[in-house]
């Protein structure tokens, strides 16, 4: 039996979506620039799509761009707008939690095109708090991004007061609706569980993907509400209205509408089926397991997310015992990144590194039974008591108030303080005891 | 204006790892044969006098804790008895158990011969590990020989204690050559990735030649 729990990182294709597609894989193969009827059927294919997915959103289908993924959206929002405004201002804010489709633009653009770049700060759990948006803000700010729920802890930010909070700058430094700063989020975790209706969201631009909803990978898309302008990134012919050249992948987008719109339209009975099912599996976890610590906010959360720190043990190795059970999910931990860093997520949190070592997340989707949640409860209690007597490390249980920079069992043996010069490696850290 | 955080990914690493897919590595059987059947794990606090000698190295905040306890027969010089704890992914629970088995198999080996042993010893004997998990092999191996240190400094054969002196490369950061060293080893491979991983910026531009090469040897050193 498969628990597969990992449905931030991607999530199996719908049938009804499959087989929407299907024709546009075989003999609805027309490209949709051409002229003759085969064309003009892939054509209206994408436009049907385009419209459907504008539904969603409660924008005009113009305002849609379709690209190659999540994170090709999130680079067109962020370097498109920033070089497009860029005479008026070289400034843009970003949460230290978005994910690296979003970050790394934005670094780009500060290390190569003379950008600043500013990090809000966030609480404990990861929440944004507007008025530290309203204190960033400055007359240079071309580009606020703020996620809509978090890939990886699932809390849930306050977009509509953060749009609004931008609007009153605007007002009170006579801009006008289509000047900057201008309002993006990352809504590609939200996306099937919270309303995206961009005009009550007040936001700007916002980005979605396939994988997340039971669509293909590799399609994007992103609003861009009619009066942002934006700079292509990818040049060639005209599709998209050249903002986003390339010959259409027809069946991803076909694909991608009606995936979205079954995940739009049943998203109030699966959030409420998750979420059920989520708290059970966080309580019973908390309940089996000593030395547990949520990650995220405990309300303002996805319904589908459950991400954990296990104290004293490493999330690799949590993830190889779990596969062995049958169980698929996911960890914050370094051992299991390509960089070798931990989730910078976790660590934006304040919690110290072992927090993200020690991290395994769970994420519910349409598949995950009762079943599922047993499974878990039943196995991870007896992998973490294994595993933590093969540790000799306890790490002190901190409590969550603890800003950034407590790191309660040393700093990582590479990171050098920035004023000290004294602090040698730490092998005994000074307050995780090593167990006597 | 706070600076922008440095947190984004490795770029030009040979092998892909993608944290939102988890396509991810495949472990030799050996290696999870290590992993989920530990040898000479230590099971429960030793009694006192039990072991010879200890050692305990890594942080938690690195993700990778060892403590290791060695027991030598003094009149054969031979490893009676090497026991661990490992705080670690699947890499680290599984070098430290083959480790343990390479130094106490066939009757123990000795002492002298321990030393010289080699994280790629560990890694040749595991049937290979991912270039990003072979820190965990130089972890291990660094443990024992704290141990072993240790046991000779209490026996009095401090001529045996073998001294591993950092060579400052970077005077004024203090940047010594095992800095680079364990950079390199958590996947660092320029000098910008060095730089990123140790959290500073050039402290003196003299260095970057000497920071190059030291990168280009341990690099060589451990990925061949």
């Amino acid at each position: 039996m498969r628990a597969y729990l990992d449905h931030a990182a991607t999530t199996r294709l719908d049938p009804c979506v499959l087989a929407a597609m299907v024709p546009y894989l075989d003999e609805e193969f027309g490209n949709p620039s051409s002229i003759y009827s085969l064309g003009r059927r892939s054509k209206d294919a994408i436009e049907d799509a385009r419209a459907k997915v504008a539904t969603v959103f409660g924008s005009r289908p113009d305002e849609i761009v379709f690209t190659g993924s999540g994170t090709e959206s999130d680079n067109l929002a962020i370097l498109g707008v920033a070089r497009q405004y860029r005479a008026l201002g070289k400034h843009v804010v970003v949460s230290p939690i978005e994910h690296h489709a979003v970050l790394s633009p934005a670094k780009h653009l500060a290390k190569k095109e003379g950008f600043d770049i500013t990090t809000l700060p966030v609480d404990v759990f990861g929440r944004v708090s507007p008025k530290d948006v309203a204190a960033a803000l400055t007359s240079e700010t071309v580009l606020v991004s703020v996620m809509y729920a978090n890939n990886e802890v699932g809390t849930v930010e306050p977009i509509r007061e953060i749009a609004k909070t931008i609007r009153d700058f605007k007002k009170a430094n006579g801009r006008g609706e289509n000047e900057p700063p201008f309002f993006h989020t990352d809504a590609c975790q939200a996306a099937g569980y919270l309303d995206l209706d961009v005009k009550k969201l007040g936001v700007d631009l916002l980005t979605v993907n396939g994988s997340k909803v039971y669509g293909p990978k590799g399609i994007g898309a992103l609003f861009v509400r009619r009066g942002v302008k934006f700079e292509p990134i990818m040049f060639g012919g005209g599709q998209e209205k050249g903002l986003r050249p390339g010959t259409e992948n027809v069946a991803g987008i076909v694909g991608f509408a009606e995936a979205f719109q079954i995940a739009d339209g049943g998203r109030d009975a699966e959030s409420a089926r998750l979420s059920a099912l989520r708290d059970r599996l966080i309580s019973g976890i908390l309940e089996r397991v000593p030395k547990v610590e949520l990650n995220g906010h405990p309300s303002e959360r996805l319904p589908n997310n459950v991400n954990l720190s296990i104290l004293d043990i490493e999330g690799e190795a949590i993830l190889l015992y779990l596969d062995e059970a049958g169980i698929s999910a996911a960890t914050g931990s370094a051992c299991d990144s390509s960089s070798l860093d931990p989730s910078h997520v976790i660590v934006a949190l304040g919690k110290p590194y072992e927090y993200a070592h020690a991290s395994i997340r769970f994420t519910l989707g349409r598949e995950t039974t009762e079943r599922d949640v047993d499974l878990v409860l039943e196995r991870l209690p007896e992998v973490a008591e294994l595993l933590r007597s093969i540790s000799p490390i306890e790490v002190k249980d901190g409590r969550g108030g603890e800003t950034a920079g407590a790191f309660v069992a040393g700093r990582p043996h590479w990171e050098k303080p920035k004023d000290s010069r004294q602090e040698g490696n730490p092998s005994t850290p000074p307050d995780a005891s090593v167990r006597k | 204006m706070t600076d922008m955080s440095d947190c984004c990914a490795d770029h030009g690493q040979a092998e892909v790892e993608n944290r939102a897919t988890k396509e991810r590595w495949v472990y030799s059987d050996t290696v999870k044969d290590h992993f989920f059947h530990p040898r000479n794990l230590m099971a429960e606090e030793p009694k006192e006098g039990e072991f010879d000698a200890e050692g305990t190295v890594g942080s938690p905040a690195c993700g990778d804790v060892m403590r290791v306890w060695l027991k030598v027969d003094r009149a054969t010089d031979r490893i009676a008895d090497f026991r661990w704890k490992t705080f670690g992914c699947g890499s680290a629970i599984a070098a430290s158990s083959m480790f343990a088995l390479m130094v106490t198999e066939n009757g123990g080996m000795a002492l002298a011969e321990a030393v010289k042993l080699r994280p790629q010893d560990v890694i040749a004997r595991l049937g290979g590990l991912p270039n990003r998990k072979i820190h965990c092999s130089v972890l291990i191996d660094k443990a024992f020989r704290k141990a072993a240190n240790a046991y000779c400094r209490a026996t009095g054969q401090t001529d045996r204690v073998q001294v591993e002196e950092g060579r400052i490369v970077d005077s004024r950061l203090q940047i010594t050559d095992h800095d680079i060293e364990e950079a390199v080893l958590e996947g660092a491979t320029t000098l910008e990735d060095v730089q990123r991983k140790l959290k500073v910026g050039v402290g003196d531009p003299a260095a970057i030649p000497e920071i190059e090469r030291l990168i280009t040897e341990y690099s060589k050193k451990y990925y061949g």
